[in-house]
Protein backbone atom coordinates (compact mmCIF):
# COMPACT_ATOMS: atom_id res chain seq x y z
CA UNK A 1 0.00 0.00 0.00
CA UNK A 2 1.14 3.41 -0.89
CA UNK A 3 -0.17 6.68 0.28
CA UNK A 4 -1.70 8.11 -3.03
CA UNK A 5 -5.40 8.80 -3.04
CA UNK A 6 -5.75 8.58 -6.40
CA UNK A 7 -3.31 6.72 -8.96
CA UNK A 8 -3.23 7.65 -12.76
CA UNK A 9 -2.91 4.51 -15.19
CA UNK A 10 -2.55 5.02 -18.69
CA UNK A 11 -3.24 2.65 -21.45
CA UNK A 12 -0.79 2.86 -24.76
CA UNK A 13 -1.54 -0.25 -26.57
CA UNK A 14 -5.31 -2.11 -27.31
CA UNK A 15 -3.74 -5.14 -29.46
CA UNK A 16 -0.41 -6.16 -30.42
CA UNK A 17 0.22 -3.86 -33.49
CA UNK A 18 -1.50 -0.73 -32.09
CA UNK A 19 0.85 2.76 -32.03
CA UNK A 20 4.32 1.98 -31.44
CA UNK A 21 4.57 6.09 -30.30
CA UNK A 22 1.63 5.40 -27.50
CA UNK A 23 3.96 4.04 -25.05
CA UNK A 24 6.11 6.82 -25.45
CA UNK A 25 3.69 9.69 -25.75
CA UNK A 26 1.47 8.33 -22.33
CA UNK A 27 4.67 8.81 -20.48
CA UNK A 28 5.82 12.15 -21.76
CA UNK A 29 2.69 14.49 -22.09
CA UNK A 30 1.84 14.56 -18.56
CA UNK A 31 1.66 12.59 -15.13
CA UNK A 32 0.82 8.83 -14.75
CA UNK A 33 1.31 6.17 -12.59
CA UNK A 34 1.34 2.95 -14.50
CA UNK A 35 1.57 2.19 -17.89
CA UNK A 36 -0.77 -0.81 -19.17
CA UNK A 37 0.23 -2.21 -22.42
CA UNK A 38 -2.59 -5.17 -24.06
CA UNK A 39 -1.09 -6.98 -26.94
CA UNK A 40 -2.94 -10.28 -26.35
CA UNK A 41 -5.87 -11.12 -28.80
CA UNK A 42 -7.13 -14.58 -29.38
CA UNK A 43 -5.41 -14.76 -32.43
CA UNK A 44 -2.09 -13.74 -31.12
CA UNK A 45 -1.92 -16.26 -28.98
CA UNK A 46 -1.30 -18.70 -31.23
CA UNK A 47 0.96 -16.83 -33.96
CA UNK A 48 3.35 -17.10 -30.60
CA UNK A 49 3.16 -20.42 -30.18
CA UNK A 50 4.26 -21.37 -33.84
CA UNK A 51 6.73 -18.63 -33.01
CA UNK A 52 7.98 -20.57 -29.96
CA UNK A 53 7.71 -23.77 -31.57
CA UNK A 54 10.50 -22.45 -34.22
CA UNK A 55 12.68 -20.54 -32.23
CA UNK A 56 12.87 -21.68 -28.17
CA UNK A 57 13.92 -17.64 -27.46
CA UNK A 58 10.34 -16.46 -29.42
CA UNK A 59 7.05 -16.44 -28.09
CA UNK A 60 6.29 -12.96 -26.96
CA UNK A 61 5.70 -9.18 -28.33
CA UNK A 62 8.51 -8.00 -29.88
CA UNK A 63 7.50 -4.58 -29.52
CA UNK A 64 7.36 -4.32 -26.05
CA UNK A 65 11.07 -5.03 -25.88
CA UNK A 66 11.65 -2.02 -28.47
CA UNK A 67 9.52 0.19 -26.40
CA UNK A 68 10.97 -0.74 -22.98
CA UNK A 69 14.42 0.37 -24.60
CA UNK A 70 13.43 3.28 -25.97
CA UNK A 71 11.43 4.71 -22.96
CA UNK A 72 14.06 3.08 -20.47
CA UNK A 73 14.95 6.22 -19.33
CA UNK A 74 11.67 8.01 -19.24
CA UNK A 75 10.32 4.82 -16.99
CA UNK A 76 13.52 4.84 -14.37
CA UNK A 77 13.57 8.93 -14.16
CA UNK A 78 9.45 9.16 -13.79
CA UNK A 79 9.09 6.34 -11.78
CA UNK A 80 6.68 4.59 -14.18
CA UNK A 81 5.33 1.11 -13.61
CA UNK A 82 4.61 -0.66 -16.68
CA UNK A 83 2.60 -3.62 -17.00
CA UNK A 84 2.06 -5.34 -19.92
CA UNK A 85 0.68 -9.06 -21.02
CA UNK A 86 3.35 -8.73 -23.35
CA UNK A 87 5.20 -12.23 -22.12
CA UNK A 88 2.74 -14.05 -24.54
CA UNK A 89 4.08 -17.65 -24.21
CA UNK A 90 6.87 -17.59 -23.46
CA UNK A 91 6.85 -14.60 -20.40
CA UNK A 92 10.34 -15.43 -19.07
CA UNK A 93 12.43 -14.73 -22.68
CA UNK A 94 10.31 -11.67 -22.60
CA UNK A 95 11.78 -10.12 -18.94
CA UNK A 96 15.08 -11.36 -20.51
CA UNK A 97 15.13 -9.28 -23.68
CA UNK A 98 13.78 -6.43 -21.64
CA UNK A 99 16.23 -6.83 -18.88
CA UNK A 100 19.16 -6.85 -22.01
CA UNK A 101 17.42 -3.41 -23.35
CA UNK A 102 16.81 -2.06 -19.98
CA UNK A 103 20.74 -2.59 -20.07
CA UNK A 104 21.47 -1.37 -23.07
CA UNK A 105 19.78 1.79 -22.55
CA UNK A 106 22.53 2.12 -19.40
CA UNK A 107 19.76 2.78 -16.56
CA UNK A 108 19.56 -0.80 -15.58
CA UNK A 109 20.93 -1.03 -11.88
CA UNK A 110 18.56 -2.37 -9.47
CA UNK A 111 15.51 -2.01 -11.75
CA UNK A 112 13.31 -5.25 -10.68
CA UNK A 113 11.32 -7.15 -13.44
CA UNK A 114 7.85 -9.17 -12.07
CA UNK A 115 7.25 -12.28 -13.90
CA UNK A 116 4.04 -13.99 -13.80
CA UNK A 117 3.80 -17.41 -14.55
CA UNK A 118 0.81 -19.91 -14.37
CA UNK A 119 -1.21 -19.33 -17.22
CA UNK A 120 0.20 -21.55 -19.81
CA UNK A 121 -1.23 -25.65 -19.14
CA UNK A 122 0.02 -26.59 -22.56
CA UNK A 123 2.50 -29.40 -20.51
CA UNK A 124 -0.07 -30.27 -18.38
CA UNK A 125 -3.14 -30.68 -20.73
CA UNK A 126 -2.90 -34.93 -20.88
CA UNK A 127 -2.36 -34.98 -17.32
CA UNK A 128 -5.74 -32.69 -16.50
CA UNK A 129 -7.95 -34.80 -19.28
CA UNK A 130 -6.66 -38.04 -17.71
CA UNK A 131 -7.69 -36.88 -14.04
CA UNK A 132 -11.03 -35.95 -15.46
CA UNK A 133 -11.07 -32.25 -16.13
CA UNK A 134 -12.73 -32.31 -19.31
CA UNK A 135 -12.21 -29.16 -20.91
CA UNK A 136 -15.15 -28.68 -23.26
CA UNK A 137 -15.76 -26.39 -25.92
CA UNK A 138 -17.93 -23.61 -23.57
CA UNK A 139 -19.82 -23.07 -27.27
CA UNK A 140 -20.09 -26.55 -28.37
CA UNK A 141 -19.84 -28.63 -25.28
CA UNK A 142 -17.38 -30.72 -27.02
CA UNK A 143 -14.43 -32.59 -24.97
CA UNK A 144 -10.94 -31.23 -25.92
CA UNK A 145 -10.48 -35.04 -26.42
CA UNK A 146 -11.83 -34.60 -29.82
CA UNK A 147 -8.97 -31.99 -31.40
CA UNK A 148 -6.16 -33.08 -28.58
CA UNK A 149 -3.90 -33.80 -31.03
CA UNK A 150 -4.20 -30.53 -33.12
CA UNK A 151 -3.78 -28.04 -30.15
CA UNK A 152 -1.25 -25.54 -30.30
CA UNK A 153 -1.73 -23.47 -27.50
CA UNK A 154 -3.60 -23.56 -23.85
CA UNK A 155 -3.50 -20.71 -21.60
CA UNK A 156 -5.88 -19.60 -18.51
CA UNK A 157 -6.83 -16.44 -17.81
CA UNK A 158 -5.37 -15.31 -15.20
CA UNK A 159 -6.49 -12.52 -12.63
CA UNK A 160 -5.29 -9.42 -10.62
CA UNK A 161 -3.72 -10.82 -7.43
CA UNK A 162 -0.32 -12.02 -9.28
CA UNK A 163 0.46 -8.34 -10.83
CA UNK A 164 -0.44 -6.66 -7.56
CA UNK A 165 2.06 -9.12 -5.65
CA UNK A 166 4.75 -8.54 -8.26
CA UNK A 167 4.10 -4.47 -7.39
CA UNK A 168 4.08 -5.11 -3.69
CA UNK A 169 7.35 -6.93 -4.29
CA UNK A 170 8.99 -4.04 -5.63
CA UNK A 171 8.61 -4.38 -9.62
CA UNK A 172 9.12 -1.83 -11.77
CA UNK A 173 8.09 -3.98 -14.75
CA UNK A 174 5.12 -6.99 -14.67
CA UNK A 175 5.35 -8.88 -17.80
CA UNK A 176 2.54 -11.52 -17.73
CA UNK A 177 1.46 -13.78 -20.16
CA UNK A 178 -2.73 -14.65 -21.04
CA UNK A 179 -4.32 -12.62 -18.05
CA UNK A 180 -7.72 -10.83 -17.83
CA UNK A 181 -7.29 -7.41 -19.70
CA UNK A 182 -8.91 -5.36 -16.95
CA UNK A 183 -6.40 -7.38 -14.50
CA UNK A 184 -4.20 -5.01 -15.85
CA UNK A 185 -5.40 -2.05 -14.65
CA UNK A 186 -6.97 -3.59 -11.53
CA UNK A 187 -3.83 -4.88 -10.47
CA UNK A 188 -2.21 -1.71 -9.26
CA UNK A 189 -5.08 -0.43 -7.66
CA UNK A 190 -4.95 -3.60 -5.81
CA UNK A 191 -1.72 -2.73 -4.68
CA UNK A 192 -1.82 1.06 -4.21
CA UNK A 193 -5.13 0.95 -2.39
CA UNK A 194 -4.72 -2.44 -0.52
CA UNK A 195 -8.21 -3.35 -1.53
CA UNK A 196 -9.50 -6.78 -0.01
CA UNK A 197 -10.19 -9.62 -2.99
CA UNK A 198 -13.38 -10.11 -1.64
CA UNK A 199 -14.17 -5.96 -1.68
CA UNK A 200 -16.57 -7.12 -4.68
CA UNK A 201 -17.27 -3.35 -5.34
CA UNK A 202 -13.91 -2.23 -5.63
CA UNK A 203 -12.79 -5.10 -7.45
CA UNK A 204 -15.88 -3.96 -10.04
CA UNK A 205 -14.70 -0.50 -10.33
CA UNK A 206 -11.03 -1.43 -11.04
CA UNK A 207 -12.24 -3.86 -14.13
CA UNK A 208 -14.89 -1.47 -15.30
CA UNK A 209 -12.11 0.86 -15.35
CA UNK A 210 -9.73 -1.25 -16.95
CA UNK A 211 -12.50 -2.36 -19.83
CA UNK A 212 -12.58 1.21 -20.63
CA UNK A 213 -9.04 1.65 -21.36
CA UNK A 214 -8.28 -1.79 -22.34
CA UNK A 215 -8.67 -1.01 -26.17
CA UNK A 216 -6.51 1.78 -26.32
CA UNK A 217 -8.24 5.24 -28.04
CA UNK A 218 -11.74 3.37 -28.20
CA UNK A 219 -12.37 5.39 -25.30
CA UNK A 220 -11.05 8.47 -26.35
CA UNK A 221 -12.36 9.05 -29.81
CA UNK A 222 -10.66 6.00 -31.89
CA UNK A 223 -13.36 4.05 -33.99
CA UNK A 224 -15.95 5.70 -32.32
CA UNK A 225 -19.59 6.04 -34.28
CA UNK A 226 -21.14 8.94 -32.43
CA UNK A 227 -20.35 12.31 -33.56
CA UNK A 228 -17.19 11.36 -35.22
CA UNK A 229 -16.78 14.06 -37.93
CA UNK A 230 -16.53 16.60 -35.39
CA UNK A 231 -13.28 14.86 -33.28
CA UNK A 232 -10.84 16.66 -33.14
CA UNK A 233 -7.23 15.84 -34.40
CA UNK A 234 -6.88 11.88 -35.01
CA UNK A 235 -3.13 12.36 -35.93
CA UNK A 236 -2.54 13.50 -32.72
CA UNK A 237 -5.38 11.04 -30.59
CA UNK A 238 -4.80 10.87 -26.94
CA UNK A 239 -4.65 7.46 -25.33
CA UNK A 240 -6.85 6.45 -21.96
CA UNK A 241 -6.05 7.05 -18.84
CA UNK A 242 -8.14 6.23 -16.01
CA UNK A 243 -7.81 8.15 -12.66
CA UNK A 244 -8.56 5.34 -9.75
CA UNK A 245 -9.40 6.21 -6.60
CA UNK A 246 -9.07 4.51 -3.45
CA UNK A 247 -12.31 4.03 -2.31
CA UNK A 248 -13.77 2.92 -6.14
CA UNK A 249 -13.73 6.29 -7.88
CA UNK A 250 -13.00 6.54 -11.62
CA UNK A 251 -12.61 8.74 -14.33
CA UNK A 252 -11.54 8.23 -17.60
CA UNK A 253 -9.53 11.19 -19.27
CA UNK A 254 -6.27 11.70 -21.81
CA UNK A 255 -3.56 13.97 -20.93
CA UNK A 256 -4.41 17.67 -22.10
CA UNK A 257 -3.31 19.08 -25.44
CA UNK A 258 -3.77 15.73 -27.36
CA UNK A 259 -6.31 15.20 -29.64
CA UNK A 260 -9.67 13.02 -29.81
CA UNK A 261 -12.17 13.66 -26.95
CA UNK A 262 -13.42 11.89 -23.99
CA UNK A 263 -17.54 11.76 -23.42
CA UNK A 264 -20.13 9.99 -22.77
CA UNK A 265 -21.15 8.51 -25.69
CA UNK A 266 -17.52 7.63 -26.48
CA UNK A 267 -17.21 6.32 -23.35
CA UNK A 268 -20.52 4.69 -23.52
CA UNK A 269 -19.43 2.49 -26.55
CA UNK A 270 -16.49 1.44 -25.31
CA UNK A 271 -18.33 0.00 -22.35
CA UNK A 272 -20.43 -2.06 -24.49
CA UNK A 273 -17.41 -3.52 -26.39
CA UNK A 274 -16.85 -7.10 -26.58
CA UNK A 275 -19.27 -7.63 -23.86
CA UNK A 276 -21.97 -10.38 -23.25
CA UNK A 277 -24.40 -10.29 -20.34
CA UNK A 278 -23.67 -6.70 -18.90
CA UNK A 279 -25.50 -7.67 -15.84
CA UNK A 280 -22.36 -10.86 -15.40
CA UNK A 281 -19.38 -9.47 -16.70
CA UNK A 282 -17.45 -12.20 -15.63
CA UNK A 283 -13.54 -11.71 -14.87
CA UNK A 284 -10.70 -13.84 -12.82
CA UNK A 285 -11.64 -11.64 -9.52
CA UNK A 286 -15.25 -10.35 -9.78
CA UNK A 287 -18.72 -10.62 -11.61
CA UNK A 288 -19.08 -6.90 -12.65
CA UNK A 289 -22.94 -5.87 -13.35
CA UNK A 290 -22.47 -3.10 -16.14
CA UNK A 291 -26.35 -2.45 -15.86
CA UNK A 292 -25.91 -0.20 -12.54
CA UNK A 293 -23.13 2.24 -13.85
CA UNK A 294 -23.57 6.09 -14.11
CA UNK A 295 -21.90 8.04 -16.44
CA UNK A 296 -21.60 11.83 -16.22
CA UNK A 297 -19.13 14.61 -17.59
CA UNK A 298 -16.67 15.61 -15.07
CA UNK A 299 -15.24 18.72 -17.54
CA UNK A 300 -13.77 18.97 -20.73
CA UNK A 301 -12.37 15.04 -21.97
CA UNK A 302 -13.39 13.81 -17.88
CA UNK A 303 -16.24 11.02 -17.58
CA UNK A 304 -16.72 10.04 -14.41
CA UNK A 305 -17.69 6.36 -13.87
CA UNK A 306 -19.92 5.26 -10.94
CA UNK A 307 -22.21 2.61 -9.33
CA UNK A 308 -20.36 -0.67 -10.16
CA UNK A 309 -22.05 -2.88 -8.72
CA UNK A 310 -19.56 -6.56 -8.05
CA UNK A 311 -20.67 -10.52 -7.59
CA UNK A 312 -18.21 -13.09 -6.18
CA UNK A 313 -16.07 -14.48 -8.60
CA UNK A 314 -16.84 -17.75 -10.19
CA UNK A 315 -15.17 -21.30 -8.98
CA UNK A 316 -13.92 -21.42 -12.92
CA UNK A 317 -11.39 -19.66 -14.84
CA UNK A 318 -11.25 -19.45 -18.40
CA UNK A 319 -9.05 -21.67 -20.86
CA UNK A 320 -8.00 -19.86 -24.29
CA UNK A 321 -6.71 -23.06 -26.33
CA UNK A 322 -6.24 -22.97 -30.12
CA UNK A 323 -5.68 -25.83 -32.49
CA UNK A 324 -5.34 -26.20 -36.20
CA UNK A 325 -8.20 -26.59 -38.38
CA UNK A 326 -7.21 -27.35 -42.08
CA UNK A 327 -6.22 -24.80 -44.44
CA UNK A 328 -7.33 -21.31 -46.75
CA UNK A 329 -6.51 -18.93 -49.24
CA UNK A 330 -8.22 -15.72 -50.43
CA UNK A 331 -8.31 -14.22 -53.61
CA UNK A 332 -8.90 -10.62 -54.93
CA UNK A 333 -9.40 -9.88 -58.80
CA UNK A 334 -10.79 -5.80 -59.61
CA UNK A 335 -13.75 -5.16 -62.65
CA UNK A 336 -14.54 -2.21 -63.55
CA UNK A 337 -17.19 0.17 -64.94
CA UNK A 338 -19.78 -0.92 -66.44
CA UNK A 339 -22.02 -3.62 -64.61
CA UNK A 340 -18.40 -4.17 -62.34
CA UNK A 341 -20.73 -6.30 -60.02
CA UNK A 342 -22.04 -8.14 -62.64
CA UNK A 343 -18.82 -8.99 -64.28
CA UNK A 344 -17.41 -10.06 -60.66
CA UNK A 345 -20.47 -12.35 -60.06
CA UNK A 346 -19.92 -14.40 -63.26
CA UNK A 347 -16.40 -14.72 -62.44
CA UNK A 348 -17.47 -16.32 -59.68
CA UNK A 349 -19.80 -18.58 -61.18
CA UNK A 350 -17.02 -19.24 -63.77
CA UNK A 351 -14.60 -20.20 -61.13
CA UNK A 352 -16.96 -22.40 -58.98
CA UNK A 353 -17.76 -24.61 -62.23
CA UNK A 354 -14.13 -24.63 -63.12
CA UNK A 355 -13.61 -25.33 -59.26
CA UNK A 356 -15.88 -29.01 -60.38
CA UNK A 357 -14.22 -29.58 -63.24
CA UNK A 358 -11.32 -30.15 -61.28
CA UNK A 359 -13.24 -32.18 -58.51
CA UNK A 360 -11.97 -30.30 -55.91
CA UNK A 361 -14.02 -29.50 -52.92
CA UNK A 362 -13.81 -27.63 -50.09
CA UNK A 363 -15.58 -27.26 -46.72
CA UNK A 364 -16.61 -23.63 -47.48
CA UNK A 365 -15.83 -21.50 -50.52
CA UNK A 366 -17.25 -18.03 -50.28
CA UNK A 367 -17.37 -14.97 -52.23
CA UNK A 368 -17.90 -11.32 -51.77
CA UNK A 369 -17.95 -8.30 -53.69
CA UNK A 370 -16.00 -5.44 -52.00
CA UNK A 371 -17.54 -2.43 -53.01
CA UNK A 372 -20.90 -3.94 -53.38
CA UNK A 373 -21.94 -6.05 -50.29
CA UNK A 374 -18.75 -7.09 -48.69
CA UNK A 375 -19.61 -6.19 -45.33
CA UNK A 376 -23.44 -7.32 -44.66
CA UNK A 377 -24.40 -9.17 -47.70
CA UNK A 378 -27.08 -8.76 -50.45
CA UNK A 379 -29.94 -8.54 -47.90
CA UNK A 380 -28.43 -5.38 -46.24
CA UNK A 381 -26.63 -4.00 -49.16
CA UNK A 382 -29.17 -3.79 -51.98
CA UNK A 383 -28.26 -3.97 -56.04
CA UNK A 384 -24.97 -2.59 -56.62
CA UNK A 385 -25.79 0.12 -59.05
CA UNK A 386 -24.40 -0.28 -62.77
CA UNK A 387 -22.65 2.87 -62.64
CA UNK A 388 -20.72 1.54 -59.60
CA UNK A 389 -16.86 2.57 -60.32
CA UNK A 390 -15.02 -0.95 -59.24
CA UNK A 391 -15.89 -4.27 -57.82
CA UNK A 392 -13.65 -6.06 -56.25
CA UNK A 393 -14.10 -10.09 -56.18
CA UNK A 394 -12.66 -11.42 -52.87
CA UNK A 395 -13.10 -15.65 -52.77
CA UNK A 396 -11.75 -17.99 -50.43
CA UNK A 397 -11.95 -21.46 -49.72
CA UNK A 398 -11.42 -23.13 -46.77
CA UNK A 399 -10.58 -26.65 -46.32
CA UNK A 400 -8.70 -29.97 -44.79
CA UNK A 401 -6.94 -30.77 -47.89
CA UNK A 402 -3.84 -28.34 -48.19
CA UNK A 403 -2.99 -29.75 -51.71
CA UNK A 404 -6.46 -28.63 -52.90
CA UNK A 405 -6.74 -25.12 -51.37
CA UNK A 406 -2.50 -25.01 -52.95
CA UNK A 407 -4.84 -25.73 -56.43
CA UNK A 408 -7.72 -23.48 -55.67
CA UNK A 409 -4.64 -20.40 -55.67
CA UNK A 410 -3.89 -21.52 -59.23
CA UNK A 411 -7.31 -20.71 -60.51
CA UNK A 412 -7.72 -17.06 -59.84
CA UNK A 413 -4.85 -15.37 -61.97
CA UNK A 414 -6.15 -17.26 -65.45
CA UNK A 415 -9.61 -15.36 -64.48
CA UNK A 416 -8.02 -12.54 -65.77
CA UNK A 417 -7.75 -13.28 -69.01
CA UNK A 418 -10.27 -16.04 -69.59
CA UNK A 419 -12.78 -14.37 -67.62
CA UNK A 420 -15.35 -11.35 -68.26
CA UNK A 421 -13.54 -8.27 -69.12
CA UNK A 422 -12.52 -4.86 -67.46
CA UNK A 423 -9.92 -6.87 -64.76
CA UNK A 424 -7.21 -6.14 -63.05
CA UNK A 425 -5.65 -8.84 -61.05
CA UNK A 426 -4.68 -7.64 -57.36
CA UNK A 427 -1.65 -9.13 -54.86
CA UNK A 428 -0.11 -11.81 -56.85
CA UNK A 429 -1.01 -15.88 -56.14
CA UNK A 430 -2.68 -15.94 -52.75
CA UNK A 431 -0.92 -17.78 -50.08
CA UNK A 432 -2.27 -20.77 -48.40
CA UNK A 433 -2.55 -20.15 -44.67
CA UNK A 434 -3.12 -22.71 -41.63
CA UNK A 435 -6.35 -22.00 -40.22
CA UNK A 436 -6.07 -21.57 -36.40
CA UNK A 437 -9.26 -22.27 -34.18
CA UNK A 438 -10.32 -21.09 -30.98
CA UNK A 439 -11.49 -23.67 -28.25
CA UNK A 440 -12.88 -21.82 -25.06
CA UNK A 441 -12.67 -23.36 -21.83
CA UNK A 442 -13.54 -23.81 -18.71
CA UNK A 443 -10.91 -24.96 -15.51
CA UNK A 444 -12.04 -25.27 -12.05
CA UNK A 445 -9.66 -22.58 -10.08
CA UNK A 446 -8.38 -25.61 -8.11
CA UNK A 447 -6.13 -26.33 -10.67
CA UNK A 448 -4.68 -23.19 -11.15
CA UNK A 449 -1.49 -22.16 -9.95
CA UNK A 450 0.22 -19.12 -10.84
CA UNK A 451 3.56 -17.89 -9.15
CA UNK A 452 6.05 -14.72 -9.74
CA UNK A 453 9.34 -14.24 -10.56
CA UNK A 454 11.41 -11.13 -9.81
CA UNK A 455 14.53 -10.81 -12.17
CA UNK A 456 16.85 -7.62 -10.88
CA UNK A 457 18.40 -5.86 -13.91
CA UNK A 458 22.18 -4.90 -13.17
CA UNK A 459 25.37 -3.14 -15.93
CA UNK B 1 -46.02 7.91 -37.54
CA UNK B 2 -42.27 8.60 -39.71
CA UNK B 3 -40.10 5.75 -40.09
CA UNK B 4 -36.79 6.72 -39.60
CA UNK B 5 -33.49 4.15 -39.55
CA UNK B 6 -31.64 3.64 -36.40
CA UNK B 7 -28.38 5.56 -37.38
CA UNK B 8 -31.26 9.15 -36.80
CA UNK B 9 -31.79 8.01 -33.46
CA UNK B 10 -28.76 5.50 -32.03
CA UNK B 11 -25.07 4.90 -32.14
CA UNK B 12 -23.23 1.80 -32.17
CA UNK B 13 -20.45 -0.13 -31.46
CA UNK B 14 -19.68 -3.94 -32.44
CA UNK B 15 -17.02 -6.72 -31.51
CA UNK B 16 -16.73 -10.28 -31.63
CA UNK B 17 -15.84 -13.43 -29.32
CA UNK B 18 -15.62 -16.36 -30.78
CA UNK B 19 -17.99 -16.63 -33.60
CA UNK B 20 -20.27 -14.87 -32.05
CA UNK B 21 -21.08 -11.09 -32.53
CA UNK B 22 -22.04 -8.50 -29.97
CA UNK B 23 -23.50 -4.93 -31.02
CA UNK B 24 -24.11 -1.99 -28.20
CA UNK B 25 -26.70 0.06 -29.71
CA UNK B 26 -27.17 3.35 -27.39
CA UNK B 27 -29.82 5.91 -27.95
CA UNK B 28 -28.80 9.24 -29.09
CA UNK B 29 -30.72 11.27 -26.47
CA UNK B 30 -32.24 9.64 -23.18
CA UNK B 31 -36.39 9.67 -24.08
CA UNK B 32 -35.44 7.84 -27.60
CA UNK B 33 -34.70 4.81 -25.62
CA UNK B 34 -37.68 3.32 -25.02
CA UNK B 35 -38.35 3.67 -28.58
CA UNK B 36 -35.24 1.14 -28.73
CA UNK B 37 -36.87 -1.63 -26.47
CA UNK B 38 -40.24 -1.54 -27.62
CA UNK B 39 -39.23 -1.67 -31.48
CA UNK B 40 -35.63 -3.20 -31.75
CA UNK B 41 -36.84 -7.42 -30.48
CA UNK B 42 -34.52 -9.92 -30.60
CA UNK B 43 -36.84 -11.01 -33.24
CA UNK B 44 -36.70 -8.14 -35.40
CA UNK B 45 -32.59 -8.35 -35.54
CA UNK B 46 -32.16 -11.62 -36.11
CA UNK B 47 -34.56 -11.46 -39.28
CA UNK B 48 -32.53 -8.14 -39.99
CA UNK B 49 -29.46 -10.47 -39.54
CA UNK B 50 -30.71 -13.37 -41.19
CA UNK B 51 -28.08 -13.93 -44.12
CA UNK B 52 -25.33 -13.01 -41.90
CA UNK B 53 -26.29 -14.82 -38.21
CA UNK B 54 -27.16 -18.44 -38.20
CA UNK B 55 -27.54 -19.08 -34.49
CA UNK B 56 -30.06 -17.19 -31.58
CA UNK B 57 -30.05 -13.15 -31.00
CA UNK B 58 -29.92 -12.58 -26.95
CA UNK B 59 -30.93 -8.99 -25.94
CA UNK B 60 -29.89 -7.37 -22.98
CA UNK B 61 -30.89 -4.36 -21.53
CA UNK B 62 -28.76 -1.23 -20.28
CA UNK B 63 -31.26 1.35 -19.12
CA UNK B 64 -28.91 3.91 -16.91
CA UNK B 65 -26.85 4.17 -20.25
CA UNK B 66 -30.07 4.32 -22.46
CA UNK B 67 -28.49 0.99 -24.59
CA UNK B 68 -29.12 -2.15 -25.50
CA UNK B 69 -26.59 -5.37 -25.99
CA UNK B 70 -27.73 -8.01 -28.86
CA UNK B 71 -25.61 -11.40 -28.94
CA UNK B 72 -25.22 -12.51 -32.53
CA UNK B 73 -24.47 -16.22 -32.30
CA UNK B 74 -23.28 -18.29 -34.89
CA UNK B 75 -22.57 -15.03 -36.59
CA UNK B 76 -18.80 -14.93 -38.07
CA UNK B 77 -18.28 -18.29 -40.26
CA UNK B 78 -16.41 -19.74 -37.53
CA UNK B 79 -14.82 -17.11 -35.82
CA UNK B 80 -12.19 -14.40 -36.68
CA UNK B 81 -9.18 -16.95 -37.07
CA UNK B 82 -11.17 -19.43 -39.22
CA UNK B 83 -13.68 -17.15 -41.14
CA UNK B 84 -13.63 -16.34 -44.93
CA UNK B 85 -15.53 -13.19 -44.52
CA UNK B 86 -14.07 -9.49 -45.16
CA UNK B 87 -15.36 -8.43 -41.97
CA UNK B 88 -14.19 -11.56 -40.00
CA UNK B 89 -14.50 -9.67 -36.17
CA UNK B 90 -18.19 -8.02 -37.26
CA UNK B 91 -16.39 -4.63 -36.73
CA UNK B 92 -18.88 -3.53 -39.16
CA UNK B 93 -22.17 -5.46 -37.90
CA UNK B 94 -22.89 -1.89 -35.91
CA UNK B 95 -23.60 -0.12 -38.63
CA UNK B 96 -25.71 -3.13 -40.31
CA UNK B 97 -27.86 -2.88 -37.91
CA UNK B 98 -28.11 1.39 -37.76
CA UNK B 99 -29.94 0.44 -41.35
CA UNK B 100 -32.63 -1.47 -39.74
CA UNK B 101 -35.92 0.98 -39.31
CA UNK B 102 -37.93 1.87 -36.87
CA UNK B 103 -41.38 4.06 -36.20
CA UNK B 104 -40.94 7.29 -34.28
CA UNK B 105 -43.85 9.44 -32.89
Amino acid sequence: MTGADTIRVANAQGFWGDSLEAPLLQMRQGPIDYLTLDYLAEVTMSILQKQRARDGNAGYARDFVEMIGRGARDIVERGIKVVANAGGVHPIACAEAAALALQRAGVSNGVKIGVVLGDDILPRLDELLDRGVPLCNMDTGEPLAVIRSRVQSANVYLGAAPIAEALGRGAQIVITGRCADAALTLGPAIHEFGWRMDDWARLAAGTVAGHAIECGTQSTGGNCQYDWESIPEFDNIGYPIAEIGREGGVVITKHQGTGGRVNVPGVTEQLLYEIGDPSTYITPDVIADFTSIDLEQDGTDRVRLSGAAGRPATDFSKVSISYTSGFRAIGLLVYGWPDAARKARKAEEILRARLDHLGLTFDAIHAEYIGANACHGDALSGPSHPDTPEVALRVGVRGKDRKAVERFTREIAPLALNGPPVVTYVGGRPKVEEVVAYWPALIPKAEVSWNVVMKEVHA
Amino acid sequence: MPRVRLLEVAHARSGDKGDCTNIGLIALRPELYPLLVEQVTADRVKEHFRELCKGRVDRFELPKLHALNFLLHQSLDGGGTVSLRTDAQGKTYSAALLRMEIDVP
